[in-house]
């Protein structure tokens, strides 16, 4: 009674809800697009098949999926104890050296497999080395964590400028990188898993650190919903006071928390620099940090979720890049229009179409009194 | 003019699946008190929020005075002559009364004018209805009972006929209740017609002249309160035979389990919220702790349970200290033997959001059996969750379900179910039925007094008088942070009342 929101099935909570969130998004979205005069049944079909139209452009799409899932679930974990990271984009960036420093160190000597594992671990520790600063400083000082990764973005960036054009850089370069990793610093492709259903990856980057993300997909859901830390965290996201309650300590958890938060991001850095660029390169996160926001809040911060939700934006990324080709009035901008129309509707108005929805099964349940009264 | 002051047909609400309101038929007669009763839930609320515009009702008409009106929003009301006086009080602190009472009706854009007319009509009403109070005082500085005069002054000047009181006695004192009694009798006489809603049947029998009584979204009965007994409308509320008094034997009180000396706490801004409080809890026995919300119990509770620092004091839990004033642990109070069942269940006692499963194991989260390493053991959860929904009549039976989703009786039964299934020295509860429907306080009293006759120690905090006077051994009195006096449970209502209003209080003190 004093819920407002009806309780829904778990189908239309999670299925109904956000198709129609993305279908509104997409008209408003093709309204845009026919304000600059273009015809928005066109852009959606060069957005589709730009996206899945062929194997090189699945594999464009998964790509660029990989990068939002781990950035996906650095936010997403971080949310579940009710901290808001939103430091991605800067502990995804510091991740690079990681990876850098191990590809730099054995790419001549060792096989890839011998090396992946020594990345994964090292841009797993400098993320998460990024990510214990702030979040020590809200544990122990209590400076708010969304304050302070903004800042770290900003450290982040002017740090890798300097690593990247006096210390990483090979002597005698003009270019702000480093220098290319041999056979042991280059992810193989999942050409493999392509061609299970006939698709050929063609120049697409798609790699085996996609694995990497499912697995971490995995790793999250078993530590938010398995494990005595998961719980801790849930319970300090949810009701910080019965935390205090239960005898949680808070300063531990956050800090543990924001560590594994800022690892994950800094995970995200192997699929570029080992998978595509095979060197790091100034700014090549290129704002993943932030559409693992997105990602994040669209998966409803369940790694189920997180996993269709980076796929999509990895659609509208890759689809987008060949609106933008096929259709030049369309912008890139427009892109970052419709990824913007989307955040709006499956994230900020998530509830506008839920009491809609609600009264529809009312009348449905009414019609059939034994359902409704279950609800009751 | 018809003799009929409200008369609702076949109101009906729902909010999506939930039935709030099924069809509901209501008849106030004009110049009376109408109570209305029923358990949480049972859709008072919702019934009067459709009366005061709150919400619009799927269907169903409403009269007032026997025309037909649309109330869509709580100004239509008021215009019909509908005010509320709502359970926590509408008013702007840091505002005189008179501010108060004229805000949102100034009838004019330069403010002097209106507070000057204003100021004329509220005295006309202070002693018309003789409900004194100064208009220039500043409502942070009144005491509840006077601040809830102030809104039915609020209402008397938007010109109300009928009052709508949403259970009005929660926060006052015996005698400020008696004295709200007497001003709405008083208001009966000149003619206003009162609808009271409540969920304690002595204040039904105590002033209203008819009761409606509501279970499950539905008017289950109307009576005339002289034709009717409290047993009989329990009975309607709850839908089966309850018994309202606690059986309870003598108390065999044992060693000193919980000593409390010389503890003062302060609160965040700095205020002194227990002042230098001391006092013994036995093996054995119940001791209640009296008082008026606010006077300091909810803070003592929670620095003997470790989740307030305290600023000086001492206490010894089973003759071993508790830093209380330093790093005291509710977890390692816990693996002590100390059990700890909060007064704010919806956030403290339970993560409203987790499954009743996971909420069983709430400060319990740490222990082996619950644990595979690092993991959870979701199987033992489980078992250990649908023991105790077995043990304490837990409904729905479904461990897996939202605790949201439980009744407010049934989400206390959860907590209560986790804290005294662990078999703890000293079980320390606040407000062990507040928000508890009727079925369930039955229940709730006889597992409390169990727990004594198993020789357990009980400190109970409630701002139920009766609760307080129906469990406990011993009955300490908190005012203002103190305590005011002990007294035997077969103290009269009156002098307890008294110690809580800390009229007799402040000379016990200072002898």
């Amino acid at each position: 009674m004093s819920n407002p929101y009806a309780k829904l099935p778990a189908w239309a909570e999670y299925g109904l809800i956000p198709l129609v969130n993305l279908i509104v998004a997409f008209l408003v979205a093709g309204l845009v697009v026919l304000l600059v005069g273009e015809n928005p049944l066109k852009a959606a079909y060069h957005m589709i098949n730009g996206a899945f139209g062929r194997g090189e452009y699945i594999g464009f799409t998964l790509y660029y999926a990989t990068t939002f899932i781990f950035t996906g679930l650095s936010v997403a974990v971080a949310f579940h104890a009710g901290l808001f990271n939103i430091g991605g984009e800067g502990q995804a960036y510091i991740g690079g050296i990681g990876v850098a420093l191990a590809c730099l160190w054995l790419d001549k000597t060792m096989p890839w497999f011998v090396v992946f594992p020594l990345a994964i671990v090292g841009s797993a520790a400098f993320g998460a080395l990024w990510a214990f600063l702030p979040g020590w400083l809200q544990a122990k000082r209590g400076s708010h964590v969304v304050i302070t990764t903004i800042m770290f973005n900003f450290i982040a960036s002017s740090l890798m400028v300097y690593l990247l054009t006096r210390v990483l850089k090979p002597l005698g370069s003009m270019a702000p990188q480093t220098r290319t990793f041999e056979a042991g610093g280059q992810l193989p492709k999942l050409d493999w898993l392509l061609s299970i259903f006939g698709l050929d990856v063609g120049n697409a980057p798609f790699n085996v650190s996609f694995l990497l993300a499912l697995l971490a997909a995995f790793g999250v859901w078993v530590l938010i919903w398995r494990t005595k830390l998961g719980y801790e965290m849930r319970t300090m996201g949810f009701t910080p006071s019965a935390a205090r309650y239960a005898g949680m300590k808070e300063a531990r958890i956050t800090v543990i928390v924001m560590m594994i938060s800022g690892g994950l991001a800094g995970l995200m850095a192997l699929n570029p620099i080992m998978g595509e660029q095979f060197r790091m390169q100034l700014d090549f996160v290129q704002g993943a940090g932030f559409v693992g926001i997105a990602v994040a809040l669209m998966g409803r911060s369940h790694p189920a979720g997180i996993i269709p939700a980076a796929i999509l934006f990895g659609m509208l990324y890759q689809g987008g890049a060949e609106i933008a080709f096929e259709m030049p009035s369309i912008s890139r901008d427009m892109i970052v229009i419709i990824q913007g129309l989307v955040i709006l509707f499956a994230g900020a108005l998530e509830n506008m179409f839920r009491p809609a929805i609600g009264r529809g099964f009312a009348t449905f349940g009414r019609r059939f009194p034994v359902a409704a009264q279950r609800g009751a | 003019m018809s003799d009929i002051a409200i008369e609702l047909r076949g109101i009906d609400k729902s909010f999506g699946l939930v039935h709030a309101n099924k069809d509901i038929n209501l008849t106030v007669r004009k110049g009376t008190i109408h109570g209305i009763i029923g358990e949480n839930g049972a859709g008072k609320s919702t019934l009067m929020s459709i009366l005061y515009g709150f919400y619009q009702a799927d269907s169903g008409d409403i009269l007032v005075g026997g025309n037909k009106v649309t109330i869509k929003d709580p100004n239509a009301a008021i215009s019909s002559g509908i005010g509320m006086v709502h359970q926590h009080f509408m008013l702007v602190e840091n505002f005189t009364v008179l501010e108060n009472v004229m805000l949102g009706a100034e009838d004019s854009q330069i403010l002097n004018t209106s507070i000057s007319k204003a100021r004329v009509e509220l005295k006309r009403l202070e002693k018309e209805y003789a409900l004194e109070v100064n208009p220039d005082a500043l409502i942070e500085e009144l005491p509840v009972g006077l601040q809830q005069r102030v809104e039915i002054l609020k209402a008397l000047y938007r010109k109300a006929d009928i009052l709508i009181l949403d259970e009005p006695t929660g926060v006052l004192t015996p005698p400020e209740a008696d004295h709200l009694f007497r001003i709405l009798g008083q208001l009966k006489d000149q003619g206003k017609t009162i609808i009271f809603i409540t969920h304690k049947l002595r204040e039904i029998m105590a002033i209203t002249d008819e009761v409606s009584v509501m279970r499950r979204g539905e008017m289950v009965a109307t009576r005339k309160t002289k034709d009717t007994s409290v047993e009989e409308l329990a009975e309607l509320m709850v839908g089966r035979r309850v018994l309202l008094r606690v059986d309870k034997g003598e108390a065999n009180p044992g060693a000193v389990k919980l000593a409390v000396e010389n503890l003062t706490v302060r609160d965040s801004r700095g205020v002194t919220m227990v002042d230098n409080v001391s006092f013994n809890l036995r093996a054995g026995e119940i001791v209640g702790i009296a008082g008026v919300a606010g006077n300091g119990q909810s803070e003592l509770l929670e620095a003997i349970s470790g989740i307030r620092r305290a600023v000086s004091g001492t206490v010894l839990l089973n003759g071993k200290p508790i830093d209380v004033t330093g790093h005291a642990d509710p977890g390692d109070l816990r693996n002590r033997g100390l059990a700890h069942v909060p007064e704010d269940r919806h956030h403290v006692g339970l993560v409203l959001k987790f499954d009743e499963a996971e909420n069983g194991i709430l400060g319990y989260h740490n222990d082996k059996r619950y644990l595979n390493g690092v993991f959870l053991d979701t199987k033992a959860i489980q078992v250990d969750a649908e023991e105790k929904i077995k043990k304490y009549d837990i409904r729905p039976p479904n461990p897996r379900l939202k605790t949201a989703n439980f009744s407010g009786g049934n989400q206390q039964k959860i907590v209560l179910a986790r804290e005294m299934e662990r078999g703890p020295d000293v079980l320390i509860i606040g407000q062990p039925t507040r928000g508890v429907d009727v079925g369930a306080i039955e229940f709730i009293h006889k597992r409390i007094i169990e727990m004594r006759d198993q020789g357990k120690a009980v400190l109970l905090v409630s701002v139920e008088l009766d609760e307080i006077r129906a469990l406990s051994d011993r009955i300490i009195v908190m005012f203002a942070g103190r305590v005011v006096g002990e007294r035997d449970p077969d103290a009269t209502e009156g002098e307890l009342g008294l110690l809580m209003a800390g009229v007799e209080g402040r000379k016990e003190a200072a002898e």
